[in-house]
């Protein structure tokens, strides 16, 4: 076992973990911070995207000890006293999500690349977040929320016309 | 009557406080939790006391189980309980029933029939200690020749897979067979011109992001169990446990939560969730089962994998004339295919497609071989994503065969809005649809001659480009409780609408959404009926013990079938609502008028009630009119009279790079015509996830199987699926052909753009290797298969 002591959304936590524990599993089982969910084993899909002292990492593919000493925010760690970020209200304005387990890691991912990139194209974000797989979706209304939450000019989505 | 508008990219952004009841944009109910991570998935759960379960899997194909030894397993500190296949057959459970009236072992008994199948499992204090112990059970297998390729599993020296069926001599599963084999025969007899194909789909997989798993919490003080599990039709799964454990039925309680994503993937039972009750039963405590992605590709329910031959008959004008059809369908091991019981190849019957035929006869034999079971997922609507396929290749093979223009082949061909109902040659009844207009709207948002003209233009050039069409005629809402059941459970559902006194309500359904928004939409059908803000009615669904009986959430059934329940169940309020009002207002119900969320006096525009007003009156104190019992609620549970049939036009348009043979999806116009539309902005997504599962069959996934039945595509590593990279912008619209025995006339829509999708891009990429002199050519279109195209035929996939 390994002491660590790791700041998790503005909490400080202190444990003894097994070296091998993933940061995934240390965050969801140990911590019940379950809003960063798992969706494969071999590092592709970015669900578990979380952030790691400003680097945004897979957490299924970092082990909790080397999150020792680090500061990690995870979805539920954006919206400050209820208030959502503008890419949660985006996605939900534009549905960008529907089951939403990819939501996550995706709303992560994108926050990364708006601190570097502010005002992105189309195909900035798409590339941004090839590492996360969508299988609801079909990736354009992320495009879209994404687009918005930089404060672009976004394309709607449909509207009812008939009565 | 059919309107036809497309909303492009052009429209404006519209917030739903504009429109607060009923049908139209609506931004949705569920998405505050899930923006926050505050979903609640199955592997969210954490129970006092729980442990976790892992599943020993067989490495291989095919092979004899001659000893499984536990003893190190059972000695590991933190294990609580190793389980084998012969420990479950002493209670009777090594082998459960499947949804096609077979049987799948839970745990393997006597031999292993595919790779990855379940041999034991393990129950820990925690999910690494249970895949430790995995590696301490010792089993030794007797190795088998596996049967691996469809087309010789039923040679006569081909290995015995089922040989635990009695008297089983052969890997034959059932053969089917639907329209007029010799009506069909003379017809291609006598037709100018006849085109003949091989057209293989192949085995793909679901891949939901959330894998499939579960927690059992057997109470041995009350005998209830509890199952929190990721599945598509609880109330369904409920019934077979009952049937399978033994247990009474009102002492088990399914609860499906959030899902993260199903496609078809989460209709089964696995054995992983018995695994889970079995574990619970003997530990007295939780225990979670959640498979690994591996784990979900390798054993959990595949899709497709039909060897299919396509003929078609017609003049040398272009009239089709009749198709004919063989087909050579690959069940796996267990025939485990989730389809109503009297059909077994789902509704592929389906076949005949938009098209108004003279004869059609199709023949399909379905075999076992050593590969997990499975067969109706990935938003198949019961193998029309097959039968969709087939349609449309073989028409575009006549289109190349005529040298006529593939859209033009189809306009001609194509049922008039004055036939429906149409009854196809297959018996299918087609409720409505008017397809010239979905295929002029696509046509005209395509820009489809300039498309062809800038084609011919690069052809001079020698670059590839492609332009594909499908046009489709889905089959969704199963279905009439007459011809449609379950393993005996009749195709229907139940919804159950509560209005509380201050006018806020509840409606209880017996379907499970995964994602499709359900939460909004149907509150806002309820919205609709009975002018209760959709924000003021919560949606309860998911738990067996809160809901109505119904069948669950596939095949795009959700509107089709519960959808109107949701409605009649709403009229049935406003039935009684309008009884109360009438004693409300001194007057007679004849002379009550409805105007959305209330009732008027005709004639006396000042004298009205509110549903709200009649909400608390139905509760309150003071009489109500005469036979009227306190309370505003009612249950109801709706046998649809059909299915709904949406249709749709897709076009799209693919560059291929003639250097590395990759092909690029640059354009992609999809027409979608679902009937009345409750939310277009979820259609729109669920337009949009579905072709992109087109994308990632067309051109990228495949099971794939070694010879040796080693599943070769385990992983994302291996298994691809569309990033955001893959796919382009899509560009939708939309027409309205209402179905007419639904009672707000809407459709199903959350299939269309997976069935419809493949053919377009797959016809795309042909059209662009024309100058290859290439007819056909099988998906997954990976750069090295189109490179083989090129070269000649690529191989068909296994």
């Amino acid at each position: 076992m390994t002491h660590i002591k790791v700041n998790v959304d503005g909490t400080t936590y202190e444990d003894e973990v097994e070296p091998r524990l993933l940061l995934a599993h240390y965050l969801r089982d140990r911590l019940g911070l379950t809003g960063t969910p798992i969706g494969c084993d071999t590092s592709n899909c970015g669900a578990c995207t979380v952030d790691l002292d400003g680097a945004t990492v897979k957490s299924c593919s970092v082990l909790a000890v080397q999150a020792d000493g680090s500061e990690v925010t995870t979805v539920q760690g954006l919206a400050k006293d209820g208030e959502w970020t503008a890419l949660q209200r985006a996605f939900h304005e534009r549905h960008a999500l529907q089951c939403g387990y990819c939501t996550p890691g995706m709303i992560m991912a994108a926050r990364d690349l708006l601190r570097e990139n502010p005002q992105p194209t189309s195909y900035e974000i798409r590339q941004a977040l090839e590492g996360n797989l969508c299988r609801c979706t079909g990736y354009q209304n992320i495009v879209r929320a994404v687009l918005a939450a930089s404060g672009q000019e976004a394309p709607a989505v449909a509207e009812e016309v008939t009565a | 009557m059919t309107t036809v508008a497309s909303n492009g990219h052009r429209t404006a952004f519209v917030d739903n406080d504009r429109k607060p009841t009923g049908h139209g944009r609506m931004l949705r109910k569920e998405d505050p939790r899930f923006v926050r991570g505050k979903g609640r998935y199955v592997d969210d759960l954490q129970l006092p006391g729980m442990l976790h379960l892992a599943i020993l899997r067989s490495p291989l194909a095919h092979a004899r189980v001659l000893s499984v030894d536990t003893t190190l397993a059972e000695a590991h500190p933190k294990v609580r309980l190793v389980v084998t296949g012969a420990m479950l057959a002493e209670k009777g459970l090594a082998w459960m029933p499947t949804l096609s009236n077979d049987v799948q072992a839970v745990l393997a008994t006597d031999k292993v029939r595919f790779q990855g199948q379940e041999v034991a499992f393990v129950v820990a204090e925690d999910r690494y200690s249970a895949r430790d112990a995995l590696e301490l059970i010792d089993v030794e297998y007797e190795a088998l020749d596996p049967v691996i390729d469809v087309r010789t599993a039923l040679s006569p020296d081909a290995p015995v897979i089922r040989d635990d069926l009695e008297g089983k001599s052969d890997n034959h599963c059932f053969d089917w067979e639907t329209g007029d084999a010799a009506e069909t025969d003379a017809v291609f007899a006598r037709a100018d011109v006849v085109v003949s194909e091989d057209i293989v789909y192949p085995r793909v997989h679901p891949a939901p992001m959330e894998t499939c798993g579960a927690v059992a919490d057997y109470d041995a003080v009350d005998g209830k169990l509890t199952l929190w599990s990721t599945t598509q039709a609880p109330h369904a799964h409920r019934t077979l446990y009952a049937l399978v454990a033994g247990l009474p039925e009102h002492k088990i309680r399914v609860v499906s939560p959030d899902i993260g994503g199903g496609f078809g993937n989460k209709v089964p039972i696995y054995p992983g969730y018995v695994c889970a009750i079995v574990g619970s039963l003997l530990t007295g405590k939780p225990v979670k089962w959640m498979e690994d992605r591996a784990e979900n590709l390798i054993s959990t329910g595949f899709a497709r994998d039909y060897v299919m031959r396509g003929e078609i008959a017609a003049t040398r004008d272009g009239k089709i004339l009749a198709i004919r059809t063989n087909v050579l369908a690959d069940h796996g091991a267990f025939n485990g295919t989730a389809a109503p019981v009297k059909y077994p190849a789902g509704f592929f019957g389906v076949f005949t497609g938009s098209y108004d035929l003279e004869a059609a006869h199709c023949k399909m034999t379905a075999v076992y071989t050593n590969k997990a079971p499975g067969g109706v997922a990935y938003a198949c609507s019961f193998r029309i994503t097959e039968a969709v396929y087939l349609v449309e290749r073989i028409v575009n093979c006549l289109a190349f065969e005529l040298d006529m223009d593939p859209v033009e082949l189809r306009m001609k061909n194509f049922i008039r809005p004055e036939q429906f109902p149409y009854r196809t040659k297959t018996g299918w009844v087609y409720d409505s649809g008017n397809y010239a207009p979905t295929m002029e709207l696509a046509k005209q948002l395509a820009g489809y001659d300039e498309l062809r003209a800038e084609q011919a233009e690069k052809r001079v050039r020698g670059e590839l480009m492609g332009i594909g069409v499908s046009f489709f005629t889905e089959a969704v809402g199963a279905g009439p409780r007459k011809d449609m059941d379950i393993l005996g459970l009749g195709m229907a559902d139940g919804c159950e609408l509560r209005v509380h006194p201050t006018g806020k309500a509840v409606v209880r359904l017996s379907v499970q959404t995964q994602g499709q928004g359900h939460e909004t939409t149907f509150a806002q059908i309820v919205a609709e009926e009975l002018g209760i803000p959709p924000q003021d009615i919560e949606v309860v669904h998911g738990d067996t013990d809160q809901t109505p009986f119904g069948l669950g959430t596939y095949g795009s059934r959700s509107t089709p079938v519960s959808g109107a329940a949701a409605a009649l169940v709403a009229r049935k309020v406003r039935d009684k609502a309008k009884l109360i009002a009438s004693g409300m207002l001194e007057v007679s119900v004849a002379d009550l008028e409805w105007e959305k969320g209330s009732f008027r006096v005709a004639g006396d525009p000042n004298a009205s009630v509110t549903i709200q007003d009649i909400a608390m009156r139905a509760h309150g104190a003071g009489d109500l009119p005469e036979g009227v019992e306190g309370g505003l609620e009612a249950q109801i549970c709706y046998n649809p009279e059909n299915l709904t049939y949406p249709h749709g036009a897709y076009i799209c348009v693919v560059d291929i790079d003639p250097g590395t043979a990759k092909v690029t999806v640059r354009r992609f116009v999809a027409v979608d015509d679902c009937g009345t539309r409750i939310n277009p902005m979820i259609i729109e997504g669920q337009v949009h996830g579905g072709l992109t599962d087109g994308v990632g069959m067309a051109l990228m996934e495949m099971i794939a199987f070694d010879e040796d039945g080693n599943c070769l595509s385990g992983s994302l590593m291996d298994y691809l699926i569309p990033t955001a990279l893959e796919v382009p912008d899509w560009e939708t619209g939309f027409t309205v052909t209402p179905s007419p025995h639904h009672p707000i006339g809407a459709k199903g829509v959350g299939e269309s753009a997976t069935v419809g999708s493949p053919p377009a891009i797959v016809n795309a990429v042909v059209d662009a290797l024309a100058p290859f002199g290439i007819r056909h050519a099988d998906m997954p279109l990976t750069p090295s298969r189109v490179w083989e195209a090129m070269q000649g035929r690529p191989v068909p996939p296994i």
